[in-house]
């Protein structure tokens, strides 16, 4: 069964549902689906259902930060100077919003194919983190999105337990994102020395006081 | 025995003067194979609910592997399951000769499998031991399976120059090859371990303490375990035929007759025995392979260990680790280190279901069940 095959089918039985074919560039040549946050439980419940599909066994889930970007282009444009036209560089910056990514790793244990990766993206990375949570469909979900909620910072709605699993729960940030600032003392957390917990504040103002 | 901390008293049940007792069981208990804790709450001898807590061992190898090259990172995976360092390492090659398409030699590929199913037999034996450990037999199980286990040590050693932390593969091949006379020695070793396993098999497998401890104990069912991405012997003892040496048929394992052990109820008693069967078979598929062995490059001559730069994109790559299903994903962006480097860790997946098989049974039995399961903490915490 293809990808496209299965995206057709995906869009013949769930109305509304937009999906894309992400290309993978490397030798591996595995290619993922990408669908929205909306559709994705809708999604994912028929791929573990039908028949022909059968994806029963979610062997892995990943979180992947995205930070927005910045890409300078250089474009030649044409202008008048001095009253001469002439073409002159100008640089053109653009800037991709950043956002939060998990990839579900499918297989079929029946069917005994695989892997199917599935992504579904935040809509960015500070307030619209929520994403629906696949541990209702696949229960081997539970830890690892405990796992991507802990260490990336995304909130699965409809998780029967999301708590913190590696870090403390007194634990701020989320120390998988890119743009983490790792504290200068780790001794704050546990001993509430004076000039230590001063020194932890200035940590979290410069990490951006998440 | 018991560490257990600071028992705290809750509510009452209604009509009864018993009550519910929540006890932290670890992180220092001997049972749990490293640095796990488990939130147990018990109704006099009975298992309530039980919430295992994680991150004792938490030293986040992701991110220290996304500042690292990709080579770098192989040393370092050597400590995610420390008892099998050479599948951790075939784990993370694997998937990198798939994100950048490298061809591993043949002679390579019979090393691989000779080491990597020379690690099964020593987890598997260190396994059972540990269990019966775990259950009461104290010290003479554990040091009989240490005795075999040691051997396959030793044999690591000469090979790799390390008895634990082997970091043996490199990608597109192995990183040394076997110095003279140890296949011989290897082969020794081979052909000796039939008589431990059918010595620990008359001892044991029929004894009635055993029996009664783990028949019927902590059933998994089929349905469940595949639905919780349970994978490993843990899966094939509750029936589900869910082998990667034979799914996926990576590296040579189509050349190999070897057949897959299934169980027939799910129970602590069923994991045990999956144990035995499974070094059966990888005695079966290490006979072949040392025979068969031909000479020839250990590595791709073509593959260039400094400035390593896979094109960009992504590979999930997998295999058959004697815990169950280890994977790696990595996202290339074409850099000398990898964008994202993930490692999934079968022994925290099992765990998701040790609350189900738990709930009902008496607290010694937790102990058998966390035993049957296989875990080793650097992977869970990672």
């Amino acid at each position: 069964m293809t990808l496209e095959t299965i995206k057709s089918e995906l869009e013949a039985n769930i109305p509304g549902c937009r999906l894309e074919i992400v290309v993978n560039g490397s030798p591996s040549g595995q290619n993922s689906l990408l669908v929205e946050a909306e559709h994705a439980f809708k999604v994912a419940r028929f791929l573990r259902d039908a028949s022909d599909l059968c994806f029963d066994f979610c062997s892995n889930v990943t979180g992947v930060d995205w930070p927005s970007r910045e890409i300078a282009e250089k474009i030649r444009v044409k202008k008048l100077v001095d009253g001469v036209e002439k073409e002159i560089e100008e640089l053109k910056k653009t800037t991709t919003p950043g956002y939060l990514e998990v990839v579900y790793h499918l297989f079929s244990q029946q069917l005994k194919y695989g892997p199917l990766p599935l992504r579904i993206r935040t809509r960015d990375r500070d307030r619209g983190v929520h994403l629906p949570s696949l541990t209702p469909i696949w229960r081997s979900a539970e830890f690892q999105e405990r796992e991507i909620f802990d260490l990336f910072g995304v909130i699965f709605d409809g998780h029967p337990d999301l708590r913190r699993i590696l870090m403390w729960d007194g634990f701020v940030d989320h120390p998988m994102r890119r743009d983490y600032v790792e504290p200068d003392d780790f001794e704050y957390e546990p001993t509430a020395h004076d000039d230590v917990l001063q020194r932890a504040e200035q940590h979290l103002s410069k990490a951006g006081g998440r | 025995m018991s560490t257990t901390t600071c028992p705290t008293a809750l509510a009452p049940i209604d009509g009864s003067e018993e009550q519910l007792l929540e006890i932290s069981m670890g992180p220092q208990h001997p049972s749990t194979h490293g640095v796990f804790r488990m939130n147990v709450v018990l109704d006099g001898e009975h298992v309530v609910k039980l919430k295992p807590i994680f991150g004792y061992l938490h030293r986040n190898h992701e991110k220290i592997a996304e500042n690292e090259t990709y080579l770098g990172s192989m040393p370092y995976t050597d400590r995610l399951d420390y008892l099998c360092s050479i599948t951790n390492n075939w784990g993370y090659a694997l998937a990198v000769e798939k994100l950048a398409g490298i061809q591993v030699p043949e002679r390579a590929e019979y090393l691989r499998v000779i080491t990597g199913e020379l690690t099964r037999l020593q987890n598997h034996a260190s396994l059972i031991g540990f269990l019966l450990q775990d259950m009461g037999s104290s010290g003479t199980p554990l040091m009989y399976a240490f005795r075999e286990r040691e051997k396959i040590l030793d044999l690591f050693e000469q090979l790799t120059g390390s008895r634990m932390m082997c970091n043996y593969m490199r990608f597109g091949g192995c990183r040394v090859d076997m110095p003279a006379g140890w296949l011989d020695r290897a082969k020794k070793v081979v052909q000796e371990f039939p008589r431990f396993l059918d010595e620990y098999e008359q001892l044991l497998v029929s004894n009635e303490i055993l029996m009664e401890r783990t028949q019927g104990i902590g059933v998994l069912s089929r349905e469940l375990a595949i639905n919780a991405g349970v994978s490993g012997p843990m899966a094939r003892a509750s029936g589900v035929n869910c082998d990667i040496r034979k799914l996926d048929k990576y590296s040579i394992y189509d050349r190999f007759s070897f057949r897959v052990p299934l169980g027939a109820h799910g129970d602590v008693y069923d994991r045990y025995m999956m144990r035995f069967l499974e070094m059966r078979e990888s005695l079966k598929i290490l006979n072949d392979a040392m025979r068969d062995i031909p000479p020839g490059p250990i590595v791709d001559p073509k593959m260039r260990i400094r400035g390593f730069r896979p094109k960009p994109g992504e590979a999930y790559g997998r295999i058959e680790s004697p815990k169950g299903e280890l994977g790696f994903y990595l996202i290339s962006d074409g850099s000398p280190n990898p964008y994202r480097y993930r490692v999934r860790p079968p022994s925290l997946i099992n765990l998701t279901v040790l609350e189900d098989l738990c709930v009902g049974l008496n607290v010694a039995d937790v102990v058998a069940i966390l035993g049957s399961v296989d875990i080793v903490l650097g992977e869970v915490d990672r």
